[in-house]
């Protein structure tokens, strides 16, 4: 990427801490810097300031100057320049920095303010955190430890007001335990371009709600549930799922489309329990959509498919490896490869391997849809540019198998290796996969599979680790979230040992070592390592394919270097 | 009127009462292994087993919960356990003499009891005659003979185990015996030296022994363990440390040695060894009856003759050969059951001696002091029976 | 610091024979062989639970028969062997008195061949749905007999009376408190 221009550094002292920051950055923000944490509900970096929540109260004080000569004042005591503090707390996230601005956080009044305010949100809160979702990852919970009382003041009765409203197909709303932060408000309208969410009465009675006739439907909703600091916003598909905290997080990539969202996995005990997204300013800010969300039902899905199949009879692998083998000795020199797109690097380097052996055509299937310009983009593999990157494929997919197809009816091609594709649905015919011997390496069960020679099941991302390139040709790895389902084998393996029953080399199937003979073999990744792989993924170089005509719009840190062609689906 | 019996052929006789020795001597045994569950747990404050019971005896009031609670049925438990439990056969050991040692165990433990009288009865000339299976002049020799057998059986044991733990029980039981035996054997050497007085037919027999504790006069009634404290004593802690009891018993000892000779043994034979242990303590306690305690003389100065005279008097069936004969061999098992008592209490009150304390004891102590007993009492007999 | 040097007494003839020792030792047995005896015979005799006991872990209902606990999990959370296991679920509308709770467990299991009877869930749960109460005996045949099922659990634990009646207060003040 193009190196910014280096912004103009300011100088604030936060805590008696100097540190220099760009200008423009608010005290929430240096401070984090510096290691200060400003407690706050309402500010959020990706979204406006409104300063709301009043929770980031913080003392702050300029260097003083005689106004009259503009000489600096000196504290005779310490013999450094005298502070002018304001006498007032200041909020955190409204003010940006300005040169030797002072700040202090531990003082007595911001302990105060910011007790004063814990005591305030939790007034009308109904303290129902045994049944709260949020419970473990609520900002109210983990501020009521630092400056919550302990007990209330409040002998009242506590406001009533809506609870288990549904927002949207998605979203689940608890009004009494929203604080009015607004974070849901301004996603909607800024980020969602979806104004549907707005607060309605006044004070305490304050209720946040849907305009009328409108509902939190947008494929962006649950982000407002991962921005909502506190149990308000859950979401309807978690809800009473099970506890944060004993959820494992595993970092991930969203497979929907070439964006590659960077996501969280959370699972216990091998099984997933949501996806949520993960913070990376270069691809996806703090945002997913809300249809990559649910992909993790696949892995348990009832269709997927636990065994081995030889004929569609259950078979063991090896001898479904010596039966491919067979069949590619005595087809040698018609066999195709069916690459996809939603395969990792590694297995579209393996693909690549096995097709070199086998001196077999290779194709990729073409999956396009309609971009949303946000973080779902026109194409729907994720990986069409790892298949570029490691010589898979060196033109884009075309939208149906239509080469296939014809080697197919020349009788030039036998047998059919696919990789995770539903070869049907991928534009082959009955007639054509009559043909042919198939060899089926998928997850879950296609149409084709009873037709198969020899069905090997193997994983889902989930259930492994790997690498894809993304619309930016950024490599991003994703990790083993839960363990792989039995009868089920990694795609690294399957493809190695049928590179191997292809009379191909030997190559090795665990990741970090796949990666020293893939840096070795593919010149782009000559200097990348697995392990070494940034959280935040690494750019490679996109020149080689400059003049490729890749089908995705502009989308969320993403801008087509070629004007969109006018794909078949539009 | 048992005359019949006579008549019967001496060989069949005397297998026939060889055969009732054993059939009280078994359970006599198998029941002190009980009673000494039962003796322990009410030395430790508890009821001890109590609940093994055969229904139609829980059917008698009373003396069905008494006998219940006395927990006597569990010496039928415990032995038909022993008796069908699985006879496992461990595949490291010597298979001949691992079978062997427990049959050599009981061999010794029951031939003792051939010369120990076990009663007497008076005949047509009032005479006191001992009652045994074979009441031979070599008595006590025989005895000490025969025991030391016993260790051989420890010895097979420990060493057909072919296992680090039954070895070294076994070498500390040859061990300990010998050391033992050395005292043992001159403890009672001043009882026999006193009842083969000048004049009289040399014998080594119990018969005499008894005879000499049952005569008129106060030196005459007076038992052996009085008249010779010392040697009561030595033969006394021999017994302990040669029936391998509490506080002697280092060869089983268990914190150090698991279960010493036994521990590859099981089931049945397993139970053989301890029916031997306690046969060679209702052995041991008779011989030490007979020799110090007067042996079937119901008091110290109060021979069986007496005792017969006076209930002669209340009835004269008492003076009946059967009756004496059962009352003498009552009053001698009591005794020895009260010394197996005796030697329960012991086991419940006092720790372990260390083995070289073992050791120590036996040969720095007891052997010496035994010698000394031996000279005292050769002298003081020698002037007296001049 | 000051040394204390304590004089070693020589034994005395008598104590190096041991014998008075051992006599002493015979009247000391001798005195248990006859003293009442100490213990009970369990089965029949059960001891007497003193309070504060901590037996098998059990659920508890209020006193209206309703269940307490919400499934916050925080028992799960906290067990140190881990030997609890709850499946959460919401609480369907067709209860009228409990559907304001919103969350109840679908599944609860104490694996009782875990459980170390350390009382920390009945510490930690906020809804005072689970005791150790006196139950101190549990057995069974297979490791599955073994686990407590949410029913054994509320058999086990019964009811106990309730100062607070929480969610009662919680559905009062929600349908006559302070609403807009």
């Amino acid at each position: 990427m193009i190196a910014t221009a280096k912004p103009d550094l300011v100088t604030v002292n936060i805590d008696g801490k100097e540190i220099a920051v760009p200008k423009g950055t608010n005290v929430i923000e240096a401070a984090r810097l510096v290691n200060v944490d400003v407690p706050h509900y309402c500010y959020h970096p990706k979204l406006t300031i409104v300063g709301n929540c009043r929770m980031c109260l913080i003392e702050m004080g300029m260097p003083a100057v005689d106004p009259a000569t503009k000489a600096p004042i000196m504290d005779p005591a310490t013999g450094k320049q005298k502070i002018n503090w304001i006498p007032r707390p200041q909020i955190g996230c409204g003010t940006n920095v300005s040169p030797g601005l002072h700040v202090r956080t531990t003082t007595p009044m911001v302990k105060d303010a910011r007790e004063g305010v814990m005591e305030f949100l939790l007034i009308n809160h109904p303290l129902d955190c045994p049944i709260c979702d949020q419970a473990g990852e609520c900002k109210l919970q983990e501020q009521a430890t630092g400056y919550g009382r302990g007990y209330s003041r409040f002998i009242e009765d506590k406001n009533v007001k809506p609870k288990r409203t549904q927002l949207g197909p998605r979203v689940t709303l608890d009004d009494e335990r929203c604080i009015l932060c607004s974070r849901c408000i301004r996603f909607s309208k800024e980020i969602a371009k979806d104004d549907v969410l707005g607060f309605v009465d006044r004070g305490s009675y304050s209720t946040l709600t849907c305009f009328p006739g409108k509902k939190l439907e947008n494929n962006y909703s649950l982000n407002t549930v991962d921005i909502c600091p506190v149990g308000a916003l859950t979401s309807t598909d978690f809800r009473f799922k099970m506890r944060v905290w004993f959820l494992k997080q595993t970092n991930a990539i969203d497979t929907e489309s070439s964006v590659g969202a960077n996501t969280v996995v959370w699972s216990r005990e091998g099984t997933i329990y949501r996806i949520t997204p993960r913070r990376n300013d270069e691809v996806n800010d703090t945002w997913m959509a809300d249809s990559g969300r649910v992909l993790f039902k696949a892995v348990q899905a009832p269709d997927r498919l636990s065994a081995v199949k030889i004929n569609g009879t259950d078979s063991a692998f090896d001898i479904a490896i010596n039966a491919a083998a067979e069949l590619f000795k005595a087809n040698a020199g018609a066999v195709a490869v069916v690459g996809s797109g939603r395969s990792t690097v590694e297995e579209q380097f393996l693909t690549k391997q096995l097709a070199t052996a086998l001196k077999a055509s290779t194709h990729l299937v073409s999956r396009v849809g309609e971009g949303d310009k946000l973080l779902v983009s026109a194409d729907r593999n994720p990986n069409v540019r790892g298949a570029l990157v490691t010589g898979l494929i060196s033109t884009l997919p075309g939208v149906k198998l239509v080469d296939l197809g014809a080697q197919i009816d020349a009788g030039k091609v036998k047998v059919v290796v696919t990789v995770g594709e539903d070869l049907a649905a991928a534009g082959l015919n009955a007639g054509q996969l009559a043909k042919i011997s198939l060899i089926v390496l998928g997850t879950h069960a296609k149409s084709m599979d009873g037709g198969a020679k020899v069905v090997i099941p193997t994983l889902t991302a989930f259930e492994k680790s790997g690498t894809f390139v993304n619309q930016q040709f950024r490599i991003q790895k994703f990790l083993k979230a839960v363990p792989p389902m039995a009868g089920a084998t990694d795609d690294l393996i399957v493809l190695a040992k049928l590179v191997g029953a292809a009379g191909g080399a030997t190559i090795p199937t665990e990741v970090n070592a796949l990666w020293k003979t893939i840096a070795a073999a593919v010149p782009a990744l000559a200097t990348t390592t697995f392990a070494n792989l940034p959280e935040t993924g690494q750019l490679l170089d996109a020149t080689p394919f400059s003049a490729l005509p890749f089908v995705e719009g502009e989308t969320l840190h993403y801008k087509p270097a070629q004007p969109v062609v006018a794909a078949a689906n539009a | 009127m048992f005359d019949f019996y006579f008549e019967i052929p001496l060989v069949i006789r005397l297998f026939l009462q060889g055969l009732a020795v054993i059939m009280v001597i078994f359970p006599i045994a198998g029941a002190c292994s009980m009673a000494e569950r039962k003796v322990a747990a009410w030395i430790q404050d508890r009821p001890g087993p109590n609940r093994a019971v055969v229904p139609w005896v829980a059917w008698i009031p009373f003396l069905g919960t008494f006998l219940q609670r006395l927990g006597i049925f569990h010496v039928m438990a415990d032995g038909g356990k022993m008796l069908f439990k699985e006879d496992s056969l461990p595949g490291h050991v010597n298979k001949f003499y691992f079978v062997l040692a427990p049959i050599v165990a009981m061999i010794p433990a029951l031939t003792t009891v051939v010369v120990v009288p076990f009663g007497a009865y008076l005949d047509a000339a009032g005479k006191i005659i001992p009652v045994g299976l074979a009441p031979l002049d070599v008595g006590i020799l025989a005895v000490f003979a025969v025991s030391s057998l016993g260790v051989y059986s420890m010895i097979l044991a420990g060493w057909a185990s072919n296992s680090k733990y039954p070895f070294l029980g076994s070498v500390r039981a040859s061990a300990q015996l010998i050391s033992y035996e050395l005292s043992m054997a001159l403890s009672v050497l001043p009882v026999f030296l006193w009842v083969n007085a000048p004049g009289m037919e040399a014998t080594m027999g119990f018969g005499r022994v008894v005879e000499f504790q049952s005569q008129p006069g106060f030196l005459g009634g007076m038992w052996f363990g009085f008249l010779m404290p010392l040697s009561a004593f030595i033969f006394f802690v021999a017994l302990f440390a040669e029936t391998n009891r509490q506080p002697f018993d280092t060869v089983e000892s268990e914190s150090d040695l698991v279960g010493s000779f036994h521990t590859e043994y099981g089931a049945f034979k397993w139970g053989l060894f301890f029916v031997a242990e306690y046969s060679h303590m209702i052995v041991g306690s008779g011989v030490f009856m007979l020799l110090f305690g007067g042996g079937w003389n119901p008091l110290p100065w109060v021979p069986l003759a007496d005792l017969v005279g006076w209930l002669a008097q209340i009835t004269p069936l008492a003076s009946h050969p059967l009756f004496v004969g059962v009352l003498s061999i009552s009053i001698f098992l009591g005794k020895v059951l009260a010394m197996i008592f005796l030697f329960m209490w012991v086991r419940w009150t006092l720790p372990r001696f260390r083995y070289d304390q073992v050791m120590k004891i036996g040969w720095q102590r007891l052997l010496p002091l035994s010698i000394a007993n031996l000279l005292f009492y050769a002298i003081a007999i020698a002037f007296i029976q001049k | 610091m000051a040394v204390i040097t304590v004089e070693r007494k020589p034994l005395t003839f008598l104590e190096r024979t041991y014998l008075p020792q051992i006599a002493g030792g015979l009247k000391t047995t001798l005195k248990h062989l006859v003293a009442p005896k100490k213990t009970l015979e369990y089965p029949e005799q059960r001891p007497a639970i003193p309070t504060g006991y901590r037996g098998v872990p059990t659920l508890v209902m209020d006193p209206n028969g309703r269940e307490k606990c919400v499934s916050c999990q925080l028992c799960e959370f906290v067990c140190p062997p881990k030997a609890i296991r709850i499946t959460p679920g919401e609480i369907p509308a067709d209860q009228p008195d409990r559907a304001h709770v919103e969350k109840g467990p679908k599944a609860f299991d104490i694996d009782m061949l875990r459980c170390i009877y350390c009382g920390l869930c009945q510490e930690v749960c906020p809804e005072e749905a689970i005791f150790l109460q006196n139950q101190f005996s549990m057995s069974g045949y297979s490791r599955e007999e073994m686990v407590n099922h949410k029913d054994r659990l509320y058999e086990l634990g019964g009811t106990l009376p309730d100062a607070h009646f929480k969610w009662d207060k919680k559905k009062a003040a929600e349908e006559h408190g302070n609403a807009h």
